[in-house]
């Protein structure tokens, strides 16, 4: 006879003394883990609410500017500062983590238009309405981290003269040329008073620039036309009924087609390639990870992806705002981007997703003028009508501060269950949902009715008439006049 | 000869110990992988394709993994008894095999009288480390099992003179529940009767769900009841309307419970359907005791005429008969099967595999006692059995899963460890909706078939559980005269009809549909045969 029972000795299976960890045996035998699906659900499901119950995305509001916040720049080389310039010429340097001004660049009459840093984060590049494009040294990072809440104030290192007023500027990325937007885009260096290139395609001005950041010396523009610039200012009015002017512009694409995207490379005295649209865009940004890439803000509430080397249709259409889109930028990481809307919210897209992860909204935020996401991917700024800078996180219920193991590990793990079982009705239903103001969800309902009877209208329509005389084109195609090489 | 000219296949060039390791690996990985993965042939989308490739390839890894830690870094590995010879093991006694092993062990053989309280009954925690016992009398106690101390005794007898029917744990060993004479009183470990469940009535047998913190019972008149432990409420409350029975189990693979009924029915039921989910009869006298296999797939059943049946719960159709009476039967988490009767217990054993059990062990107490129950204990090799003079304990090796699991189930557990896991496991509570007799439909998608018509038998179902809500409605006190019974009687149908009518006139179109139907199809017959080819061909469903 051959026998042994189990026996287990105390001392084998404890701690030797009180200071040891206690110890842990592990058996994955899934039969003494009855219903594990089911809890696993629980779990998901629990992870699902937490995530909405911890959802507090705005951090703080950064007050100081009296006037609408008009552009904003990232510094490239130092985290925690971030500059925005207001509609009465302000320049103002801001310590995001303790949420102050560090530093003011005063000297603009009119409207700061552009903002932008040089790579290395010395040099602050201004433009603005008064025809001006002013440098300035930044201030070295030691003074930020100073506690005298006295501010500093700097003289521009330099200021040329434009004969136009100034729209857009950026910097080109490790170079020192930067390009600035008006009635035609100039591109001007460091240390001459003159452009030393300029560029000009049809009668448009030039609303928006900005520099490829794979290659040194390809930028892109967005343009729209001159006698159009009243349809600016119709905005002003019909922001209550933000649909309206989608289809307004529609009606007058056949007179004017000066809303274009337009490509330039620097090596080459004339413009690459040009792309009209049926309606303006207001903002561009590359894509950081994909440099080929490029997503367009639009004015029709949407924001269009393009492939800069096949521009003929756009790769994703990004729905979701209500009024027209005025600043995008994308994150570090090339996977989302944040963009900010006259309907008053800031909406965080992916970037190959047709609608939004995340709106962000306030009672007390005004039309967004301008948005960034910060350098390290985890925050998101917004400057508005309303004077204030705002500061968001980007996932909106990620803990801040250092994370212990273990709560690092539990994050992971409830990230994962929610992304298993996000296709489940309950779980995608709690996960989905985000609480809007009314207004904006009416207009949302109502932008649905109208595209959704537009569709039916088209498909009657296309039923009433001879086979294949009318043809539906695809959104990422509808919007786009034509290409111009 | 060389490897060279036997055929190419890996599987032969390997000696053949490494083939039988691989061969047993193959078999745990199986198990690990949880059933089938998803066919990717079928699928035209080829990003979802690619995303259920990786993840398909993840879960293989994983479970490989599984299957190496369980054959090479477990601590313990688990019991077992060989014969040698023309021994047989159903002869070895217990005293042999105290002899044999160590002390610590030999330990847990023991008998305890205790005359005065009559036949007990037993529960284990899910740990193994505390025991209930229950003496039909009058007597509650709970003993530590590691250091055999008794932590606290109760004599219900001496305080209120009450019979106690059966005692259950709940989710950890501070609190248990006890069916005394007219109610089921839940109490703390130490004694201090913190609940009075006066709903539930005179109740025969208890059972806890413990990731539902569900408790049931069936009472004296065959009432089932389901309440959550948690905040107290009221889940189920169903008439069987089979009689007074004192056999319940809860399968602990669903969470699904099953009453075994005097008429030789067993019906298994889920705290949110007035009707039971399965009916059958597994004998044609009453039954006397149930078990069920931990992995849920296997029932045994033992009726008054002197048969145990083994049933696959999935097909619901019997596997083995065996000849023998049981009083009480229970599965070891290893698959022993441990039937008692008189003062006898037999233990069954699946050594093929292929769920076709045979004579493992057997063990006999003083003639004259009565077993009332026997358990085993969990992660231990040890048997327990109550009767009617106290409770032994008995080795049965091979009988218990020798790793535990530290955030499972901790023999060891300390105190913080304790606390820390109840507040876990009240989070991961599930709720009663997720008990069902298939629980690998949790966490699908429902493929969008057309909509679905409830079927006659769930229409059953909905106008019971109306029906039965209906009569629960408390009826307001009105004033002299109009207070009457006959009144209230009365009243009472009409509210019962008003809650039958919608389902009735539901019925009645339906049977209405069904029986246009069928005219229209009889006129179609009805044509004259010349004409019978013109007729439209009924559509194909």
């Amino acid at each position: 006879m051959k026998v042994k029972v189990i026996s287990r000795s105390t001392d084998e299976f404890t701690r030797e003394r009180s200071q040891d960890l206690q110890r842990v045996f592990h058996n994955f035998d899934p039969n003494l883990r009855t219903q594990e699906k089911a809890v696993e659900y629980q779990r998901a499901l629990n992870a699902a609410k937490l995530d909405k119950i911890f959802a507090r995305p705005f951090i703080g509001a950064m007050d100081g500017h009296i006037d609408a916040i008009s552009s904003m720049a990232k510094n490239p080389n130092y985290l925690k500062g971030i500059f925005s310039g207001s509609m009465d010429g302000d320049i103002r340097l801001w310590d995001i983590a303790n949420r102050r001004t560090v530093c003011r660049f005063p000297g603009h009459h009119g409207a700061v238009r552009g903002l932008t840093a040089s790579t290395d984060g010395s040099t602050l590049v201004s433009c603005g309405t008064d025809c001006t494009v002013r440098l300035w040294n930044v201030p070295v990072a030691t003074i930020m981290e100073s506690d005298n809440l006295s501010d500093c104030s700097s003289e521009p290192r330099a200021v040329y003269m434009g004969e136009n007023a100034f729209w857009a500027v950026d910097h080109q990325w490790n170079g020192d040329l930067f390009a600035t937007a008006g009635a035609q885009v100039d591109i001007w260096n460091h240390n001459r008073s003159q452009p030393v290139n300029s560029f000009k395609w049809g009668t448009d001005s030039v609303i928006s620039v900005r520099f490829n950041p794979g290659e040194p010396n390809l930028l892109v523009t967005s343009a729209r036309s001159k006698q159009l610039s009243k349809c600016v200012n119709y905005y002003e009015y019909n922001i209550l009924n933000p649909c309206e002017p989608t289809w307004n512009f529609k009606m007058e694409t056949g007179s004017a087609n000066d809303r274009s995207i337009i490509l330039y490379d620097l090596r080459v005295s004339s413009p690459a390639r040009k792309l009209i649209m049926r309606t303006k865009t207001n903002s561009i940004s590359w894509n950081p990870m994909e440099p080929m890439n490029f997503t367009a803000a639009n004015e029709d509430c949407n924001c269009y992806s393009y492939d800069a080397r096949k521009l003929d249709e756009a790769k994703c259409v990004h729905k979701d705002h209500v009024s027209a889109v005025m600043d995008i930028d994308f994150s570090p990481t090339g996977r989302e981007f944040v963009t900010g809307s006259y309907d008053r919210t800031v909406r965080i897209f992916q970037y190959n997703g047709g609608h939004s992860r995340e709106i962000y909204h306030t009672k007390r935020m005004q039309r967004v003028f301008c948005v960034k996401f910060s350098c390290d991917a985890s925050y998101v700024i917004s400057g508005s009508d309303d004077t204030n800078l705002r500061l968001w996180k980007a996932k909106a219920s990620e803990q801040l501060g250092v994370l212990l193991p273990r709560e690092q590990k539990r994050h992971e793990y409830n990230e994962a269950l929610k992304n298993r079982y996000k296709h489940l009705p309950e779980v995608k239903r709690i996960v989905r949902h985000r609480h809007l103001p009314r207004p904006i969800y009416k207009a949302g309902v109502l932008r649905r009715v109208m595209i959704e009877s537009e569709r039916r209208k088209d498909q009657r329509r296309k039923a009433h008439s001879a086979l294949g005389t009318i043809v539906t084109e695809p959104m990422r195609k509808r919007r786009i006049i034509k290409e111009v090489d | 000869m060389g490897a060279k000219q036997e055929n190419g296949d890996p599987e032969d060039i390997l000696p053949p110990l490494e083939q039988e390791l691989s061969h047993e690996l193959d078999m745990k990985v199986k198990k690990y992988l949880r059933g089938e993965g998803a066919d990717l042939e079928v699928l035209k989308d080829k990003k979802l394709k690619g995303q259920l490739y990786t993840r398909e390839n993840l879960y293989g890894t994983s479970a490989k993994t599984a299957a190496k830690t369980e054959k090479w870094l477990l601590p313990s590995a688990g019991g077992y008894l060989e014969a040698e010879g023309i021994e047989k093991t159903w002869r070895i006694k217990q005293d042999t095999i105290g002899r044999e092993v160590d002390i610590s062990s030999a330990k847990n053989q023991y008998d305890i009288v205790l005359p005065d309280f009559g036949p007990y009954t037993l529960d284990f925690t899910s740990s193994g480390r505390y025991m209930a016992a229950a003496g039909r009398k009058g007597h509650l106690a709970v003993v530590d099992m590691k250091n055999m101390s008794l932590i606290k005794e109760i004599q219900a007898c001496v305080l209120v003179r009450e019979t106690v029917r059966d005692v259950v744990f709940l989710h950890n060993e501070m609190f248990f529940a006890a069916a005394q004479k007219k109610y089921p009183y839940i109490y703390n470990r130490d004694g201090v009767e913190l609940h009075c469940l006066k709903e539930h009535g005179a109740v025969t047998r208890l059972q806890f769900l413990k990731n539902h913190f569900l408790l049931a019972s069936i009472n004296k008149y065959g009432q089932l009841r389901y309440q959550d432990v948690t905040m107290g409420e009221m889940i189920g409350n169903f008439r069987t309307g089979l009689g007074r029975t004192d056999v319940m189990q809860a399968n602990p693979f669903n969470g699904v419970v099953a009453l075994g009924h005097s008429g030789g029915t067993v019906s298994m039921w889920k705290p949110t359907s007035a009707v039971p989910l399965v009916k059958m009869l597994c004998h044609p006298g009453p039954i006397t005791a149930m078990a069920f296999h931990p992995d849920g797939h296997l029932m045994a059943t033992s009726g008054k005429e002197r048969k145990i049946k083994i049933w696959d719960v999935r097909k619901f159709e019997v596997l083995q008969t065996i000849r023998g009476h049981a009083k009480t039967l229970d599965f070891s988490q290893k698959g022993l099967l441990a039937a008692g009767t008189g003062s006898f217990v037999q233990i069954f054993g699946d050594f093929s595999g292929s769920r076709n059990y045979s004579r493992y062990m057997g063990h006999s107490i003083v003639k004259g006692y009565q077993i009332r129950k026997v358990a085993f204990r969990p992660y231990e090799d040890v048997l327990g059995i109550g009767h009617s003079m106290g409770w032994s304990s008995i080795l049965i090796p091979g009988s218990g899963e020798p790793n535990f699991d530290t955030w499972l189930a901790n023999p060891f557990e300390t105190t913080k460890q304790r606390r820390e896991k109840e507040i876990h496991s009240l989070l991961d509570k599930l709720p009663p909706e997720t008990i069902m007799l298939d629980p690998s439909k949790i966490g699908t998608v429902k493929s969008a078939k057309k909509k679905e018509k409830p079927t006659k038998k769930e229409m059953e179902a909905d106008l019971e559980t109306a029906v039965e809500a209906a009569k629960g409605t408390a009826i307001k006190k009105k004033t002299k005269g109009r207070n009457k019974p006959s009144k209230i009687a009365v009243k009472k149908k009409e509210i019962v009809e008003r809650a039958k009518k919608p389902f009735l006139d539901q019925q009645m179109v339906e049977e209405e549909k069904v029986a246009k139907k069928k005219r229209k199809i009889g006129e179609e017959i009805a044509l004259p045969t010349a004409l019978q080819r013109f007729s439209r061909k009924k559509a194909t469903a």
